[in-house]
């Protein structure tokens, strides 16, 4: 009898001792995954890596004597290639965490995984807030941007600025509702007003009838509630009618700088939009870049910049925990605050929404850019309380 | 007097070609019986060796890829709206396992009888005009399908529908153990590749090919050539139907993905890639589509690039495709 419970007790002492300071595998494995040729290529793609990497470099490739290896994956924005990939990844390749995945199909589809086989998931491409929401895990974080953040981000500060008449050029499906929707509240809670909307559908070519909709509308601001090639086409055909230069002001609601710098300044110039990261807004932000664009060849896009972050903050709860038990990381991840170039003082909220300063960024016009990525004046920045979503009223099941 | 002559010639000729055809399977059957049995080992074996959910969704494809081989294959119809009928199904299958909480059985069931019910309507619409015509007519509605998947409040636009649950087979089965899972969709696979093997091998099977070799002498021996195309076209679409169904379980998820143009292309793809008008071809096509889309996904190559390569080869090189250009060496005849 007192033998078994010596036994137990050795035993007991024995895996307590293994858990502690343990690397499973004896090996740190960070997946990035998303597009490398397709749309988000620019955005995230090899980019997103090269980033990561260079949070891993901080770290000299190793944490307590364990390498750190980086994986990548090309999901082709096919959510059924991401969620297989994931799987593979975890089952017969010991990834410990997944990091980046734009597209939110692919990214629900990652998440409801990795919530599965208690693996950590840093997001930094998907923007829809359900991630955060009604779809949270206590193992994924939700890093860069959300769909919320840059609509009523720009929202906020537009109405602030006394633009209080709005009028919408929306995509007509889920997403562009949403965007609207979120706006819309924004923009009638500050006392604003919406002159008017109009709907086009998913993937026109030709916005003419519905900019000049929005030019008889006499609204001050024009918000483009759509994405990708939706918004640069309304974006080019909007400076082809010389909207902003006739002084209506014509906002992005989710454009990002690879976009920008598809479209030209030509183009873009004068157009308003909220981002999570501009390399040339301070010292530490341009010293990072200039590593980045040591390798890549370009500077980082916002969400490239969010990978770095969230690696980064990944591997210091690591190295703090000496452990990758992905629950004791996980915990250690929320109570530590996110400081380095990308933002001085985040915070994790218990639905996974990291909370940090967001920009509103005006695209410069020709004459103002020094050359090429010279294309943010940042007019405002917005504290992280008011750019992301409430916890309590995000839906997560996890906010108590 | 002439004329009579010619009738019974024509007749005789057609007598002739309609045993040839029939023959041939006969003469073949020790060789296909070897070749099933092969490829049914292989398949048994398969999730032992290689990871299962990927030869899932090899199965998957390589069913689609056979409803759509039947149409064009052997009814020489060239539909380019299949994703309609395989992403539909796969919503239609999603929302009754996640919504209405319905087992696996029934949800995928559901799936093939939306399909069925969609490829009536747009057979009905399509089959009255021919080539060029009937493929955009069929891109046309499909495309219709992909808008309505869009705004409908139930498919959850570009999020899709996710995290569906598996369920129990009859009740019983638990099938997120991803054996059984894999035998489920083994079996289903097996279920439509029979159909399909059945509807080649069946007088109506021959009446398809003589209308995709020639359909005004179909018509003027007598056949009511409109019926046949519609019925090839209701089969094909819930083959397709019952494909998409069973991968939306696999994966458990039904997205955007599965009903885009793209979607219709990439079965083309795999049809034209294994040999069009085989029976084997469509399933090696989707094996070698599916598996270059998973393992050069970590690569640095540009997955579409290379797809596309392959198939400008493939087209140039032997435009029987694998399948095709290897029965046309070693045997047949």
């Amino acid at each position: 009898m007192l033998k078994t419970l010596l036994c137990g007790t050795a035993l007991l002492a024995l895996t307590a001792g293994a858990a502690h300071a343990q690397v499973s595998n004896n090996v740190i494995k960070i997946g990035v995954m998303n597009d490398r040729s397709g749309i988000y290529a620019d955005l995230a793609g090899e980019g997103s890596a090269i980033a990561a990497r260079l949070a891993a470099e901080e770290f000299g490739g190793k944490i307590a004597g364990a390498p750190i290896e980086i994986v990548v994956a090309d999901h082709q924005n096919k959510a059924d290639i991401a969620a297989n990939t994931a799987r593979e990844w975890i089952d017969a390749g010991n990834v410990d965490v997944i990091a980046d995945v734009p597209n939110s199909a692919a990214a629900l589809a990652v998440q409801g995984i990795t919530k599965d086989k208690k693996r950590i998931f840093l997001m930094s491409g998907p923007g829809s807030t359900d991630l955060s929401g009604k779809s949270c895990s206590p193992y994924g974080f939700h890093w860069t941007y959300d769909n919320y953040a840059m609509a009523a981000g720009t929202a906020r500060a537009l109405v602030e600025q006394g633009k209080k008449n709005w009028f919408f050029i929306t995509a007509d499906y889920a997403f562009g509702h949403s965007l609207e929707d979120e706006t819309t509240k924004m923009v009638k809670q500050l006392d604003g007003k919406v002159a008017g909307n109009v709907r086009h559908p998913l993937g026109t070519a030709d916005f003419s009838s519905y900019l000049l909709q929005a030019q008889g509308s006499k609204a001050d601001v024009i918000g483009l509630a759509n994405a990708g090639g939706d918004a640069t086409n309304a974006v080019k055909q909007a400076s082809e009618f010389g909207i902003t230069q006739s002084g209506q002001s014509l906002a992005g609601l989710l454009l990002f700088i690879s976009d920008v710098n598809a479209l030209g300044l030509q183009a873009a110039q004068g157009l308003l939009l909220t981002t999570g990261f501009y390399w040339d807004t301070d010292e530490q932000t341009r010293e990072w870049t200039k590593k980045f664009e040591a390798k890549a060849g370009r500077k980082p896009t916002m969400v490239q910049a969010g990978v770095y972050s969230a690696v980064r903050h990944y591997l210091k709860a690591v190295e703090a925990v000496g452990s990758d038990d992905a629950d004791k990381v996980s915990a250690k991840m929320r109570e530590t605050t996110v400081s380095d170039m990308f933002t001085k003082n985040g915070k994790i909220a218990a639905n996974g929404r990291m909370f940090h300063d967001m920009y509103l960024a005006q695209v410069k016009t020709p004459a103002e850019s020094k050359g090429p990525w010279d294309y943010y004046k940042i007019v405002k920045t917005i504290p992280g309380e008011q750019a992301f979503l409430d916890p309590a009223k995000s839906g997560c099941p996890l906010v108590k | 007097m002439a004329t009579q002559s010619k009738t019974s010639n024509l007749k005789a000729a057609e007598t002739q070609t309609t045993t040839i055809a029939l023959r041939r399977p006969g003469q073949d059957t020790s060789r296909n019986a070897i070749i099933l049995g092969i490829g049914l080992l292989i398949a048994l074996a398969a999730p032992f060796v290689l990871y299962p959910v990927f030869v899932m969704k090899v199965l998957c494809f390589a069913l689609f890829a056979c409803a759509f081989n039947l149409l064009i294959g052997f009814a020489g119809l060239l539909s380019f709206g299949h994703a309609a009928f395989f992403g539909g199904a796969a919503y239609i299958t999603a929302h009754s396992a996640k919504v209405w909480g319905l087992g696996p059985e029934v949800s995928i069931l559901l799936g093939m009888g939306f399909s069925a019910l969609l490829g009536l309507a747009f057979g009905a619409l399509a089959i009255r005009r021919q080539g060029i015509y009937f493929a955009m007519i069929t891109l046309a509605l499909s495309q219709m399908v992909f808008f309505m998947a869009l705004q409908l409040k139930f498919t959850g636009g570009e999020d899709g529908i996710q995290a569906v649950p598996r369920g129990h087979l009859f009740g019983v089965i638990d099938l997120n153990n991803s054996l059984s899972m894999y035998y489920f969709v083994l079996a289903v696979f097996l279920v439509g590749f029979a159909i399909v093997w059945r509807a080649v091998h069946s007088p109506f099977g021959q009446v398809l090919k003589a209308i995709r070799e020639n359909e005004p002498r179909a018509v003027s021996l007598g056949y009511r050539t409109e019926r046949y195309k519609l019925l090839a076209f209701v089969l094909s679409a819930s083959l397709a139907g019952l494909a998409g169904g069973t991968k939306a379980l696999v994966f458990q998820l039904a997205s955007l993905t599965d009903v885009t143009w793209q979607m219709s292309g990439e079965v083309v793809l795999m049809t034209l890639l294994g040999g069009m008008g085989t029976l084997l071809g469509p399933v090696v096509g989707a094996a070698i589509v599916v598996t270059l889309e998973s393992y050069l996904a970590a690569t640095s190559m540009p997955v579409p690039v290379v797809i596309g390569a392959i198939f400008v080869v493939c087209v140039l090189v032997f435009r029987r495709g694998i399948v095709g250009e290897l029965q046309a060496r070693f045997g047949r005849r």
